[in-house]
């Protein structure tokens, strides 16, 4: 059969197209790991820049907050001030009893942080633990952290520290985390749990076991820290989202005592004078949200950095 | 579909029991005496100890004063406030409000979130999609109660266009307002889950197949992207009802609405714990009973769980 | 200037017929985050009316960005930068998304690579064909689902009319695939796109959906581009081929002209590797002395037979280094409601592996050739039966008594993406093994990590990559030097080569069969490709639905097949009947 036109055999130039040995390594780029380029991708966003830097100054108040202030957010409170607005050295104004605004949003960073933080630490830590053991020993051991898991999951977490709240005597921002994690770990043991699932049913896995490898040995070196990060992300989402439970549960009374200064208590006391003063309730809830804001683009910019999809599209 | 729901209605089972004895549990089996924690600084009337000794069956173990109480519940007793009038009674009234109120947030927070959702997805990276994301982290980061106090005095003092109490029959057209600081947060949550999604599906395979068809843009959009994408975004539904329960304590608390969440509100700020908990033993029941409905749907929705085995 | 070997129309003269599709000098390019990546440079494919054309080339060769910049299906970040995509003398590039969008479907069809991917999963089988048939103003109505059904009958589903309500998770994957053929040429296209339409299938599936596709294809007419990394089934398939390579063509024309007479180097290579078209098993290089030179070499096939002969005979009265006897393994499968029905995933498998040989275990997906895998590695444990190793029945074998068997037996497993732990740095990977078993210090585990390396030729720099770094034929390199680290007897190579290129695939088998002559290895090898099992294997077992129905020596099994299966599994290698002169 004759050639058509532009059917004929056609060979490329040698110098056009050189062929390359088959599967070299490719020496010129630098070896990273999965974590290294995770960090790569991440300090190349401005937001990454902008939370962290949020974040630190927020730890900062908490840890020091007498550096950011002199006056006493709560023996400098003169009624003669009451609902005055800013003045020099009270930039915030003035509550109903006459204390300053920004000073006590300085000094309510502690509990609020505290409070989310420990939350933070006691559910990562329960989650993580029961979601892992579940997940790889399976049995009956999954059995039942699964469905304890689903009971307390069942029980939204706010209701169900509504009801506590409610029948413990005298709230400190420890016994607010200690609650709240009662009913937020399954969240973080179902997330652990899929992931641990799915690293256990991996192929690196069977290897590892059939190279003689212990049990153990492979849930801690190869299973826990192929499956962790998911829950690192949510556990930085989630560090601001209790922030927000205990400010919430404040607002209802239930959360820290009044004497516990906290933005949470500030708010709530802010209603009565809101019309009047809505500075008093606008800057501690800024503040709040802020630091909230911080954790959900911190826990963003990690999604996206540690998401092997996203990975592999770089 | 049959046996699927068959066997989601059988798992159901164990958690709603266990949900609720935590709940009996955690009230009644706490250091200290119940009836006193119950009544926080108030010492109760005489006679009311007695009473509620006998109400709640302290003198028998645990485990049985639970099944009363349950067997109960299944007879429509779902226990009694503080002031002695049964949770059934104040339910009725105010169960239709709150009703009206989280079907309006719901509408809302669905259709606007999606919508947006989709919107941004389709144009990840452009103005559009960036301004619905930081719009949505935004209303994430503001507490309910702040957004509520917010909307109060800036849509209902200072501009005038709502009333910033609601009635007691609760019409329609007061409920809008507290219907969307009550949507804000989950409107927030389904606008990025419906944008990650409709982003993931947009690459998937079956998209660019769908596409080779001849199908219009438009099609590909509604019929293959946007459904697929509503699979991830009924399940948040099913989990955030939780969120929308304690947004209608909060918002009804802050509007002075006349129903379940208002009730409850007050019953909390005032220490009225036997309040509290009936209500919230109820409320759980029904985020229970909801999730199974969810799940249904979810099934509806991905023929691959109506089908699994 | 490139230089054209035969043209058959010398003095330019072209013939009056238009082609149907020409493409000129097509450039496309992705954006990155380090700007434009060229993915297409300077492609030119001239395809006339009724032809089948197949672009081949190893994964990131472009040919599949190729096919899909035809018809704008380019993913997000593709755009075409230079060139021409004439169709019917019409610039494909030029045209308003409302105009591709008539002629895709219509005009030109599409049937994409992975079947399990490709149906949308929330959508029943019948709205997907009928929305195609719509979509293209075909039908509307009732008759569109009387449409749909002859579709599909067509494509091969001849009970098309009660499964139109069934759903892609209810379809094997080669039903899946025929639904996709069934979309394709819905229309009628003039022409048919087919990238992989079938490497995700077995072999015998493949070729019964091939040739369907051939046969409506030939009835209506239809030209076919089709891509495929598989040379053998591009020159069964195809009068014209066209060879990629790092986006550029390096070689095209018609099929038989470039396999008798590859002219790159590339072509000559791709030629020479594929084992559809090998007809000897590798022998390494140090093995010359025997009496062949390797399948790249001159040998002749006589003296390879001889030489192979001669050795069998002389391992003869040598005891089975592993005999597996009459074993079985059951699986409890849960089925709707409380039923659950027993899998016996394998049943009643008996062979014997003698030391320094390589034993294949050949089978199709669902066959139990893993499983067994997994029953000598002692991943899982047997239902019934035996297996002993160096004269020792290691089921239920505990504690240092498997410690020691897991020694002296490795695995390297199919997956070279997924057997490596992505956080582990290749030295850590490698030295895993030495660490679990307790063997030297940590100086002599460093040596003992650079010899292995050494040995799968990979530099000792490399020790501190990831395997994402990695290539897929570097990470097999790497899962074999971590098999080899505890100096073991045997290696079970679990579909060890199934995921590599070609080229790369040839590079791997050559490793191991050096391997095997310089430590003495015994290989149990298992696959599903029966080309690479004559370039590896002393003998084979076939395995269909839990059982062997052949065993014998490969010679014997490829010359002279006594089961219908193994005719059928040989009869379906693509390429196979092709004459190549090589």
């Amino acid at each position: 059969m004759p050639n058509k036109s532009g059917q004929a055999h056609f060979v490329a130039e040698l110098e056009d197209t050189p062929v390359a040995p088959i599967d070299r390594l490719d020496e010129s780029q630098k070896a990273r790991s999965t974590w290294a380029d995770a960090w790569d991708s991440m300090r190349r966003r401005p937001m990454f820049w902008i939370s962290s830097v949020l974040i630190l100054i927020i730890a900062l108040v908490a840890l020091f907050p007498g550096l950011f202030t002199s006056v006493s957010p709560n023996l400098d409170c003169q009624l003669a001030n009451s609902n005055g607005g800013p003045e020099a050295g009270h930039p915030f104004g003035f509550t109903r009893q006459g204390c300053d605004v920004y000073a006590r949003t300085i000094f309510g960073t502690r509990a609020s942080v505290t409070v989310g933080l420990l939350a933070t630490g006691l559910v990562t830590l329960m989650g993580v633990i029961l979601g892992s053991l579940a997940g790889y020993y399976g049995g009956w051991l999954d059995a039942i952290v699964s469905r304890v898991g689903d009971i307390f999951f069942a029980i939204p977490t706010i209701l169900g520290a509504i009801v506590l709240m409610s029948v413990l005597p005298a709230a400190t921002p420890t016994s607010v985390a200690f609650v709240l994690s009662i009913f937020a770990w399954p969240q973080i043991a179902r997330i652990m749990r899929g992931a641990v699932l799915s690293a256990t049913n991996s192929d690196y896995v069977m290897a590892s076991t059939a190279l003689g490898v212990s049990k153990f040995r492979i849930l801690l070196r190869h299973v826990i820290p192929n499956s962790i990060a998911p829950v690192i992300v949510i556990a930085t989402v989630s560090l601001g989202t209790f922030i927000v439970a205990e400010s919430t549960l404040s607002f209802l009374g239930i959360g820290l005592p009044t004497s516990v200064m906290s933005w949470g208590n500030d708010i709530s006391q802010a209603q009565t004078s809101l019309v009047t003063n809505p500075q008093v309730l606008l800057y501690p809830a800024a503040a709040l949200s802020i630091t909230v804001l911080a954790f959900l683009m911190l826990g963003d910019i990690l999604r996206d950095a540690l998401d092997p999809k996203a990975r592999a599209l770089r | 579909m049959l046996w699927y729901t068959g066997r989601r209605v059988l798992q159901m089972i164990p958690v709603f029991f266990g949900a609720t004895f935590l709940i009996y549990f955690m009230v009644f089996s706490l250091p200290g005496d119940p009836i006193a924690a119950l009544y926080g600084d108030r010492p109760p009337a005489p006679g009311v100890i007695e009473q509620i000794r006998a109400q709640y069956n302290l003198d028998k173990p645990l485990l049985q004063q639970y099944l009363i109480y349950i067997g109960n519940f299944f007879q429509g007793d779902l226990g009694t406030t503080y002031s002695g009038r049964p949770v059934s009674d104040v339910m009725a009234g105010a169960f239709p409000i709150t009703f009206r109120l989280a079907m309006l947030a719901l509408v809302f927070e669905a259709f606007a979130g999606i919508l947006v959702g989709l919107v941004a997805g389709l144009r990840k990276g452009k103005w559009f999609d960036a301004s619905a994301l930081v719009v949505s982290l935004l209303l994430i980061s503001v507490p309910t109660f702040v957004l509520g106090f917010l909307f109060r005095l800036i849509f209902g003092v200072q501009l005038g266009w709502f009333r910033t109490t609601v009635s007691s029959e609760a019409p329609w057209g007061e409920l809008i307002l507290p219907a969307l600081v009550l949507a804000s947060v989950s409107f927030a949550y389904i606008v990025r889950l419906t944008r990650a999604s409709v982003a993931d599906n947009l690459n998937a395979d079956f998209v660019r197949t769908a596409t080779a068809k001849g199908l219009s843009r438009r099609r590909v959009v509604t019929v293959h992207v946007l459904r697929n994408s509503l699979v991830p975004v009924v399940t948040f539904l099913g989990v955030d009802l939780g969120s929308l329960m304690v947004g209608a304590i909060i918002t009804e608390g802050i509007f002075n609405i006349n129903g379940v969440g208002g009730t409850v509100y007050k019953a909390i700020v005032l220490g009225e714990s036997t309040t509290v908990v009936s209500f919230i033993a109820v409320m759980v029941v029904i985020f229970v009973l909801a999730n199974l409905l969810v799940d249904l749907l979810y099934a509806a929705l991905d023929p691959r769980i109506r089908y699994a085995k | 200037m490139s230089q054209t070997l035969t043209d058959t129309n010398p003095g330019g003269v072209e013939s009056d017929e238009q082609p149907l599709l020409q493409i000129r000098n097509l450039e496309v390019g992705f954006q990155t985050q380090r700007g434009l990546v060229p993915a297409v440079r300077g492609v030119d494919i001239t395809l006339y009316s009724g032809q089948t054309l197949a672009i081949v080339g190893e994964s990131g060769s472009g040919k599949t960005t190729t096919a899909q910049a035809i018809i704008d299906l380019l993913p997000g970040a593709g755009k075409i930068t230079g060139g021409q995509v004439l169709f019917e003398g019409r610039d494909l590039t030029k045209l308003s998304p409302k105009d591709i969008q008539a002629v895709r479907g219509n005009l030109i069809g599409y049937v994409p690579q992975d079947p399990m991917s490709n149906l949308n999963p929330v959508w029943n089988i019948g709205f997907q064909v009928e929305e195609a048939i719509k979509a293209n103003g075909l039908a509307q109505g009732k008759e569109a689902r009387a449409r749909t059904i002859q579709v599909l009958q067509e494509a091969g589903l001849s009970d098309a009319a009660d499964r139109l309500k069934q759903y892609p998770h209810q379809f094997s994957g080669g039903m899946r695939q025929r639904v996709l053929i069934g979309i394709g040429l819905s229309a009628r296209p003039k022409l048919l796109i087919a990238d992989e339409p079938t490497s995700a299938l077995d072999v015998t599936v493949q070729r019964q959906i091939l040739d369907h596709l051939g046969t409506l294809t030939r009835d209506y007419g239809t030209s076919v581009l089709f891509i495929t990394h598989d040379l053998g089934l591009a020159a069964e398939r195809a009068e014209q081929l066209v060879v990629m390579y790092k986006g550029k063509i390096v070689e095209s024309g018609p099929s038989q002209e470039i396999l008798a007479n590859p002219q790159h180097p590339y072509t000559q290579r791709l030629v020479s590797a594929a084992p559809s078209l090998a007809s000897r098993r590798i022998q390494s290089a140090k093995h010359a002395s025997v009496g062949d030179s390797g399948i790249y070499g001159g040998g002749s096939l006589d003296d390879t037979l001889v030489a192979r002969a001669a050795e069998r005979e002389s391992l003869a009265p040598v005891k089975d280094l592993i005999s597996i006897d009459n074993i079985s393994k059951v699986y409890r499968i849960r089925k709707k409601g409380l039923r659950s029905e027993e899998l016996k995933a394998v049943d009643g498998v008996t062979f014997g592996i003698q030391k320094g040989t390589t034993t294949a275990l050949v089978g199709e997906s669902g066959s139990g050739k893993s499983t067994v895998a997994k029953l000598v590695l002692q991943l899982e444990s047997i239902t019934s039966g035996s297996i002993e190793f160096d004269g020792q029945d290691v089921a239920g074998l505990k504690g240092k008594e498997l410690l020691k068997f897991r020694r002296r037996v490795q695995p390297v497993f199919q997956d070279p993406y997924g057997s490596l732990d992505p956080q582990y740095s290749v030295g850590n990977t490698i030295a895993e093994p030495l660490l679990a078993h307790g063997v030297g210090t940590a100086k002599e585990r460093q040596e003992r990590v650079k010899e292995l390396l050494d040995q799968v030729s990979l530099p000792w720099s490399s020790r501190f990559r990831y395997p994402s770094e990695l290539s897929g034929g570097q990470r097999q390199r790497i899962a074999i030097a971590r098999a080899l680290a505890l100096k073991p007897d045997v290696l079970v190579l679990d579909e060890a080569v199934s995921a590599l290129d070609v080229l790369v695939q040839g590079q791997v088998l050559n490793l191991l069969t050096e391997l095997q002559t310089e430590l003495g290895l015994t290989y149990l090898f298992i696959t599903h490709d029966l080309a690479v099992v004559r370039l590896v294997a002393d003998n084979v077992c076939v395995m269909q639905k839990g059982r062997i129905v052949e065993a014998a020596s490969t010679d014997d099994v490829f010359d002279n097949p006594q089961q219908a299966y193994t005719q059928e599994l040989l009869a379906a290698i693509p390429g196979g009947n092709f004459q190549f002169g090589r």
